[in-house]
């Protein structure tokens, strides 16, 4: 055994060093460093058009990086980006499963992308339907399932080579909450059994729930990397008071300099985070006037990190 | 990916193959009764209407040269409406591609299994009316049997030209203009319904640079009992269709969607 190589430091999942991509001349990907280990679910955060699903498409082999180096389950991509492939599964943010086919066909059809054959694939499409909770559903074909069910589908399919790596872009959104906490479910027990989850979401509970480390991104650049409490110790005062309304607001005028606390607002609403809340709270107490008191969370990270204006 | 200029051929087309066999076995039935319908309505209609009137050329019956050439033309039409509607269809509006993608399969795998694809239908089709043309009684022998290669090879290169089209096309109404322009044409003027000596030189040059001809060329002695001259030049240009049009659909493909 190499005495300066001791096995007790695993090799990373997934490593991009200095990724870039490039459209008509415009860097939508800049230089982003990430590493993903094994075992732990890893989160790209970042508002619409951050460069998360470009990102994810260049971990993926299918789309050729402008600069920078990638590897993925030891496998330089894109050059080896089929042989990466073979181990990992992948929960694309729209669904792509096959309209031509009920519910078992789907899953027996992308068995036999992957090789599988005979008996093997006849007993890992049972499994994967009971997984999905479709048993009931199998002859239906795809239009007749709901969003949840689709994506629990989609999400089967993507295990139908029992991946080390499991890639989901988007995974939840457009779901009702019951058929999110399934997908929640189903996630974190993949987690249990060992297998790295790397997710794109800008749902931010989904990323404190299910994230070990995540990297919050903004115009293609990674700008704070950490697990979802760290970034919050990191940036942001623990103590959040929400207040709304006109009242409020004259209240906050008149307090004037002497807030001392950290303010935001915007129109009639106004968010104040602070290392104390007590005498903040007993002086709206006093005023009687109504307000919020929480925890910060990862959202006032991603919006103080992020800015509060609208994205497109 | 300039690396790799050319397509990169493997064995991991066939999933994709048999997945639109797979697809096709649902609605087998209609399938085939199209297969078989459309061409035994061409041989009556234009067979005994027309061939009335026209009476024999040279030494064959009219309805025994229409059945050769509707067996040809038929192979073009049906890997050419695979290549393009279906193919694009599966690309842009089911996102089949896609979740092909997402598994061990490449771009140019997705590419080569869709035109061994529609090679595949124009074999049915091309096979259905040989097969109706026998009952009839309008092919010679068994040497009709050696046709049927010569079909896959035909719905290769013309499922590959499709190919191309598709990988241009921003909506189906684009196809249209291939098969007014390059379609019907070829079906006009490569000796399908007509001896091609009927047209002018300059006419008959331009067809024999155009793959139909060739087809046309092989697959009439077979049906009507002799041996085909120039084999080797007609496979030659059916082939270099076919593969050229591999290639550069496979270029533009990958531009297209590996972006």
């Amino acid at each position: 055994m190499d005495p300066l190589n001791p096995p007790s430091i695993p090799a990373p999942v997934a490593q991009a060093r200095g990724l870039v991509k490039r459209y008509d001349g415009r860097t939508v990907v800049d230089h982003i460093d990430l590493t993903v280990q094994p075992g732990e679910c890893f989160g790209l955060l970042g508002p619409n058009g951050a460069g998360k699903t470009t990102t994810l498409r260049m971990l993926l082999g299918l789309t050729p990086p402008d600069g920078g180096t990638l590897s993925v389950l030891g496998e330089p991509i894109p050059e080896r980006a089929r042989e990466a492939r073979r181990r990992l599964g992948i929960v694309p943010q729209f669904d792509t499963l096959d309209p031509d086919f009920t519910v078992r066909e789907n899953l027996h059809t992308y068995a036999d992308y992957f090789g599988l054959k005979g008996q093997v694939r006849r007993e890992r499409v049972e499994e994967l339907l009971r997984f999905a909770s479709l048993e009931s559903r199998r002859e239906a074909p795809i239009t007749a399932l709901s969003g949840g069910m689709k994506r629990r589908l989609t999400l089967a399919r993507a295990l139908i080579n029992r991946p080390e790596l499991v890639v989901l872009d988007e995974p939840t959104t457009g779901l009702d909450p019951q058929a999110r906490h399934h997908i929640w479910q189903c996630l974190r027990g993949l987690l249990r059994g060992g297998t790295t989850l790397i997710l794109t979401t800008h749902y931010m509970e989904e990323a404190e729930r299910l994230c070990d480390r995540l990297a919050i991104i903004d115009q293609g650049r990674v700008v704070a990397q950490g697990s979802p409490q760290a970034l919050i110790r990191a940036h942001i005062e623990p103590h959040v008071l929400e207040l709304n309304g006109p009242a409020a607001m004259a209240w906050l005028e008149a307090q004037a300099e002497d807030l001392s606390a950290r303010l935001w607002r915007m129109g009639d609403l106004a968010l104040i985070y602070t290392l104390q809340a007590a005498p903040l709270t007993a002086a709206l107490e006093q005023a009687s006037i109504r307000y919020l008191h929480r925890p910060a969370n990862l959202e006032d990270v991603f919006m103080k990190l992020t800015g509060h204006e609208l994205r497109d | 990916m300039p690396a790799y200029p050319l397509p990169r051929l493997s064995l991991r087309f066939i999933p994709v193959w048999r997945r639109n066999l797979r697809v096709w076995r649902k609605i087998m039935v209609p399938s085939i009764l199209g297969n078989f319908g459309e061409p035994v309505l061409y041989l009556l209609a234009f067979g005994y209407g027309f061939g009335r009137l026209v009476g024999d050329l040279g030494e064959l019956p009219y309805m025994v040269f229409l059945a050769s050439g509707i067996v040809c033309s038929s192979a073009m039409y049906t890997a050419s409406f695979e290549g393009m509607y279906s193919a694009y269809t599966r690309m842009s509006e089911q996102k089949t591609w896609d979740g092909m993608l997402g598994a061990p399969l490449n771009l140019d795998d997705i590419v080569l299994g869709e035109i061994v694809w529609a090679a595949t239908k124009a074999l049915f089709s091309g096979g259905a009316i040989l097969l109706v043309a026998a009952v009839l009684g309008l092919v010679s022998d068994l040497r009709a049997l050696l046709a049927l290669p010569v079909i896959l090879l035909a719905g290769f290169c013309f499922g590959a030209c499709a190919m191309i089209v598709t990988a241009v096309s921003r909506s189906y109404d684009f196809f249209l203009y291939y098969f007014t322009l390059a379609v019907t044409p070829m079906l006009l003027l490569s000796g399908v319904f007509f001896p091609l000596e009927q047209l002018p030189g300059a006419v008959v040059a331009l067809a024999w640079i155009l793959p139909l001809v060739h087809v046309v060329e092989i697959v009439r002695p077979l049906l009507t009992g002799a041996w085909p001259n120039q084999v080797v030049l007609h496979l030659s240009v059916m082939l270099v269709y076919g593969l050229v049009g591999l290639a550069v659909a496979t270029r533009l493909l990958r531009k297209r969607l590996m972006c």
